[in-house]
């Protein structure tokens, strides 16, 4: 238990100008400005964006510019940033249908309508650290915007030609479809899930939870703690255009574009344990589903993992495994949440400890007198 | 325009994607030209985002992104909107402005010319060049013939 302490006010602020001397690093090389994390660090900015709850790069950068690239800190920096702004509007879901792609791989067909496009991707590189980067001064190839002889034409019109891999399936009757129940989905940040919860408050968690954690919990499902058998079906990442419908207009108004990352995963098949779905009684693949704002690609890979192995009681399979314990999973994947609770332990326990020391002194006096006695 | 938008969508949802600063630059005259009331300064908030569940599902909250609004209120009284992605209270208050101009058939033609088509023509040309670029990437494996019998 923690007791309040009061004192220290000069060592604190002495410390804070501490950690601004710090994080500024030696001052003979230049400071880092916002836009070039915003730039640069793209795929820290997503992260941090995802797990902050904040669709927005430049604020994202600037917290990891001044948690000095802690990106737990950052994300704790969006957050709570998030709680001074009203939210004015609800929008209408996003259309990943509609993405302007700057990557769509599939793991499970090789042609796929539209074709498969790797965009920028560290997979196939060779992980050898790149000495001209520290050189300085290069400036990247321009990839070039003549098609290659092998490329036909109509690759151009991307978004438009390219149908969900996992329609197909569907149409096929081979996989579960999603149904749209037509609810409105749970606010975890308004209303505290209760466990067992409802498919969305899951999905918000996830979105929100760590992707350290769930790329673990993830990986234990496929090493065979609460195996369900994964294919990466189709994986976009690009450009969706958010649209709401304002009370005083009456009709939806785009608001801008968000650059967006999504996973659906092909599983093991299995037969539903619903009499009310229709997608039961006939065996089916399943699937999990992952979705995170920006450049996001491994963590929305864990999010489908991590999804599919919680809907286990849907499909009667048995929760022997961490990666199937909701509200394991779900109390603790928010970073936030957990270095906060875990970091309160720096704090003076003062009082506490005194009390278990004495009580350790008093058991440790009365053994020494019983064995005296003996 | 898409073939689900109306004039007015459609010149909303372009001046929203635009960048702020060729917005600003291309219609800063038109916006001088004309008086407006404030009627809901520009002010910045959220607005949660919904996803679906495997892309076509149930919805799901997946997060908050920043929004700013602006209402004005023309001379020749037009309520404008404004609507845009972030936190530019400039972007704002012109993309408000423009709505009210672009709703006076006065000056419609004039305002679509000399702004929302070389917004609109800016837009396809960077989607253009995105989508060659992301083209060069189109990938063909093949699958091999495995040596055992």
């Amino acid at each position: 238990m923690y007791v309040a302490v009061k004192g220290g006010e000069t060592a604190i602020t002495n410390a804070h100008k501490l950690l601004e001397k710090k994080r500024r690093g030696d001052l003979s090389i230049k400071a880092l400005s916002v836009a070039q994390i915003q730039e640069q660090l793209a795929l820290a900015v997503a992260r941090v964006m995802t797990e902050g709850g904040i669709y927005d790069p430049q604020l994202a950068a600037l917290a990891i510019k001044q948690s000095a690239g802690d990106l737990v800190e950052a994300i704790f920096l969006l957050r709570a940033y998030r709680t001074t702004l009203n939210r004015f509007y609800v929008s209408n879901p996003i259309d990943t249908g509609t993405m302007h792609v700057e990557r769509r791989i599939s793991a499970t067909f090789k042609d796929v309508p539209g074709g498969q496009m790797l965009g920028a991707t560290f997979d196939y590189t060779h992980r050898l650290l790149d000495f001209t980067l520290l050189a300085d001064g290069r400036t990247p190839e321009q990839v070039s915007s003549k098609l290659c002889p092998e490329q036909d034409s109509h690759t151009q019109k991307t978004s438009d030609s390219m149908t969900r891999v996992l329609q197909m399936l569907e149409r096929e009757n081979l996989i579960v479809t999603e149904e749209d129940n037509h609810q409105p989905p749970v606010d975890i940040t308004q209303d505290p899930p209760t466990y067992p919860c409802n498919r969305s408050a899951r999905l918000q968690a996830l979105v929100r939870g760590d992707e350290g954690f769930l790329l673990a919990l993830g990986y234990s499902t496929q090493r065979g703690y609460g195996r369900n058998h994964p294919f990466a079906g189709e994986i976009r990442i690009g450009w969706v255009d958010v649209s709401l419908t304002p009370d005083e207009l009456g009709f939806a108004v785009d608001i801008g574009q968000i650059q967006v990352s999504e996973c659906e995963m092909i599983n093991g098949f299995s037969k539903l344990n619903d009499d009310n779905d229709s997608n039961a009684d006939e065996i089916k693949f399943t699937r999990g589903y992952g979705l995170a704002f920006g450049d996001n690609e491994r963590k929305t890979l864990s999010m489908a993992l991590v999804d599919r192995a919680l809907q286990a009681d849907q499909y009667d399979e048995e929760r022997s495994s961490p990666a199937q314990q909701e509200e394991f999973i779900l109390a603790h994947c928010d970073n936030v949440e957990a270095a906060g609770f875990v970091s309160h332990l720096k704090l003076p326990h003062y009082v506490d400890f005194q009390s278990e020391l004495e009580l350790l002194r008093r058991l440790q006096a009365a053994q020494h007198t019983t064995q005296g006695d003996s | 325009m898409t073939s689900q938008q109306t004039p007015r969508q459609y010149w909303m949802s372009i001046m929203a994607k635009s960048a702020a600063s060729e917005l600003l630059s291309l219609s800063d005259t038109e916006a001088a030209q004309q008086d407006f009331e404030v009627i809901r300064a520009p002010e910045i908030g959220l607005t949660q985002v919904r996803g679906r569940m495997g892309g076509t599902g149930s919805q799901f909250n997946l997060g908050d992104m920043t929004i700013t609004r602006c209402v004005v209120l023309s001379a020749q009284g037009f309520y404008g909107y404004g609507y845009v992605a972030g936190r530019d209270k400039r972007h704002a208050e012109r993309a408000a402005q423009l709505d009210a101009i672009l709703q006076d058939e006065a000056c419609f033609d004039r305002v679509m010319t000399h702004v929302i088509t070389p917004l609109t023509k800016k837009l396809e040309q960077q989607q253009d060049n995105h989508t060659k670029e992301v083209a060069q990437t189109k990938v063909n494996f093949f699958t091999l013939v495995r040596g055992e019998d």
